[in-house]
């Protein structure tokens, strides 16, 4: 999984240069600019994607570091 | 009166849940700087995004989109969107384990271990704070303009010279004085709490303000009908990217990375609880992102009709605070002015409390005597003259001729993104020299000097060096020093690389 988050990132900065919307003053419903509503759909990628990274290519060593460090916590807490 | 008198409660309120944080404080100084590495996701959330959300994003966005239009957005916010969490994935995560390894409270202290040298910190120190000054002056000069224009014609006789409203000195003083005293009693605690209120309370009233300057800027019965009027009046060249250059634009995929260079995000960083704790900021950022900067575009967009009443002249920084007065009752305009001030004192806070521990950690050093108190007093203490020199530069700054909120922060922005080079080769670069860094640092000095120098001081928005934005030539004057000097000079030692590469074998 973790192979595929650079090329996934290198598209999403190509699809932020938008050309094709460059210079369409569109309004889609009458109202929302369509360079602005891409932008804003490419926000909402960003998160999925940023979702995707987090689920499936979080370092592992990292989780290993968080349950050593909780596993200290405990030891070090006042027992009942 | 009534606006004055919402504020005023607003600023209360912080103070008291600021200071109320001084509750849980433990008494060492790895508490009062870094809450004792306890903060979990929600809170790293809302400190991180808080923080980097500044006037410049509310403010500032929509005096820039009221000038050039919609393209405002791709070029700050979809770009945030992608790469901020980028540098919180690549750079934080590996910060913060360092930190917790290590025991870290700043960027020069990583650095001074990277590095074998103590000295590193002569160089970067003044040239970090230095960068950092002018994006503080962003939020004081934001906070001062904001509530003078809201509170315009509220005081006719006492505040005759200012249109009848608050002074902006006046103004920027207080603000300074609240984000000031929770600080200082609150440390990095009160800091994150005041955070995690401030930027909900500027997120929920950036969406209210929203609807209802759809309503009076566009003027119809139904909300509907008044966003396709809001639309429809702007001129067509503001509903595309027709007013933004393609290199521009394309040099503006750097601005982002500035935040892996800022001393407070760095900061920010290291308070975080566990390597889990940053799951939440890498994936709601973005999001958090749309959600201020989207409305904000639109606003400043539609404010460029005709229309909309824009008096001619107008500085772009009060072009937000204006439509507020202008479209909403005084109980709202309080409310959404207290919203405007949040997302300036989210930043000011971490900014002002970083400078000082930089000053407590990186020119005292650490106490040899582990006297905690003695290190707390003279965290205070800095905090303190910090924010009275930042108060006295942005009283200077303010008698400049045309500032410009949005090209103050971009030559801030330049200047971080140059050095972002740095912290990525430390993190990931066994062959970064001290001697590359050294050159790295000062040729990022020199020439954001000389650029700024030759628009004349920022006061030329429409500077670009041999056809590029400065950005562009800062970011390649400083990555070609670090890797040219790093590789004709000597390599920390093998014990050092062994520290920070553990994985990696001598080559």
């Amino acid at each position: 999984m973790r192979s595929i988050v650079w090329p996934l990132l290198a598209l999403l900065v190509i699809l932020h240069h938008d050309f094709w919307f460059w210079n369409d003053p569109t309004l889609v419903a009458g109202w929302f600019p369509i360079g602005l509503l891409y932008h804003v759909g490419l926000s909402l990628v960003a998160a999925g994607f940023w979702l995707f990274v987090v689920k499936c290519a979080w370092p592992s060593e990292l989780d290993e570091s968080s349950s050593t460090d909780s596993a200290e916590k405990s030891a070090e807490a006042p027992q009942a | 009166m009534t606006s004055l008198t919402i504020i005023g409660i607003y600023l209360v309120i912080l103070l008291a849940l600021g200071v109320s944080s001084n509750r849980l404080f433990r008494g060492t100084s790895l508490d009062y700087m870094l809450a004792s590495h306890s903060i979990g996701p929600f809170l790293l959330l809302m400190s991180l995004f808080g923080t980097t959300m500044t006037s410049f994003s509310l403010v500032g966005s929509t005096g820039k989109s009221f000038a050039v239009g919609i393209g405002v957005y791709g070029l700050m916010a979809s770009s945030s969107a992608l790469l901020h969490p980028l540098c919180f994935f690549m750079i934080g995560l590996k910060v913060w384990k360092l930190g917790k390894t290590h025991g870290y409270s700043t960027q020069i202290e990583y650095f001074k271990d990277r590095l074998d040298s103590q000295r590193i910190g002569w160089v970067l120190f003044p040239v970090v704070v230095g960068f950092v000054i002018p994006y503080v002056l962003i939020g004081i000069l934001g906070a001062g303009g904001t509530i003078n224009a809201v509170t315009q014609g509220v005081f006719p006789d006492a505040f005759a010279s200012s249109g009848g409203g608050v002074p902006p000195w006046l103004g920027s003083l207080v603000i300074c004085g609240v984000v000031l005293t929770y600080v200082f009693f609150g440390g990095m605690r009160g800091t994150a709490w005041a955070n995690a209120f401030q930027t909900t309370v500027f997120m929920a009233l950036g969406v209210i303000t929203f609807f209802v300057l759809v309503k009076g800027i566009g003027g119809k019965e139904s909300f509907f009908e008044s966003l396709q009027a809001a639309s429809s009046a702007v001129a067509p060249g503001k509903l595309s990217r027709e007013a933004v250059p393609h290199r521009l634009y394309f040099a503006f995929l750097l601005v982002p990375f500035s935040i892996g260079m800022f001393p407070h995000i760095f900061q920010h960083w290291l308070t975080a609880r566990d390597a889990n704790a940053f799951k939440l900021p890498i994936v709601v950022h973005p999001l958090f992102v749309m959600i201020v900067w989207a409305p904000c575009v639109l606003i400043g967009t539609w404010a460029s009709a005709e229309s909309a009443g824009i008096p001619a002249g107008l500085p772009s920084p009060r072009i937000l605070a204006h439509l507020v007065n202008e479209h909403s009752g005084e109980v709202l305009s309080g409310l959404l002015t207290a919203g405007i001030l949040a997302a300036i004192m989210s930043s000011l806070d971490s900014q002002f409390l970083c400078l000082g521990t930089m000053f407590t950690r990186d020119i005292l050093g650490r106490r040899r005597d582990g006297d905690e108190k003695k290190s707390i007093f003279y965290a205070r203490l800095f905090v303190v003259a910090i924010v009275a020199v930042c108060y006295a530069l942005a009283l200077l700054a303010s008698t400049a001729k045309n500032v410009s909120i949005f090209n103050l922060g971009i030559w801030c922005f330049s200047a971080f993104s140059a050095l972002f080079p740095v912290i990525v080769a430390a993190l990931y670069w066994r062959g970064l020299t001290k001697a590359g860094t050294y050159a790295s640092i000062i040729t990022t000095a020199a020439v954001w000097v000389a650029l700024l120098r030759d628009a004349d001081w920022g006061n030329n928005t429409h500077y670009s060096f041999l056809g590029q934005h400065q950005i562009v030539t800062l970011v390649a004057a400083s990555t070609i020093a670090l890797i040219g000097v790093s590789l004709i000079t000597k390599r920390p030692s093998e014990t050092t690389l062994a520290k920070f590469f553990p994985d990696h074998h001598s080559d």
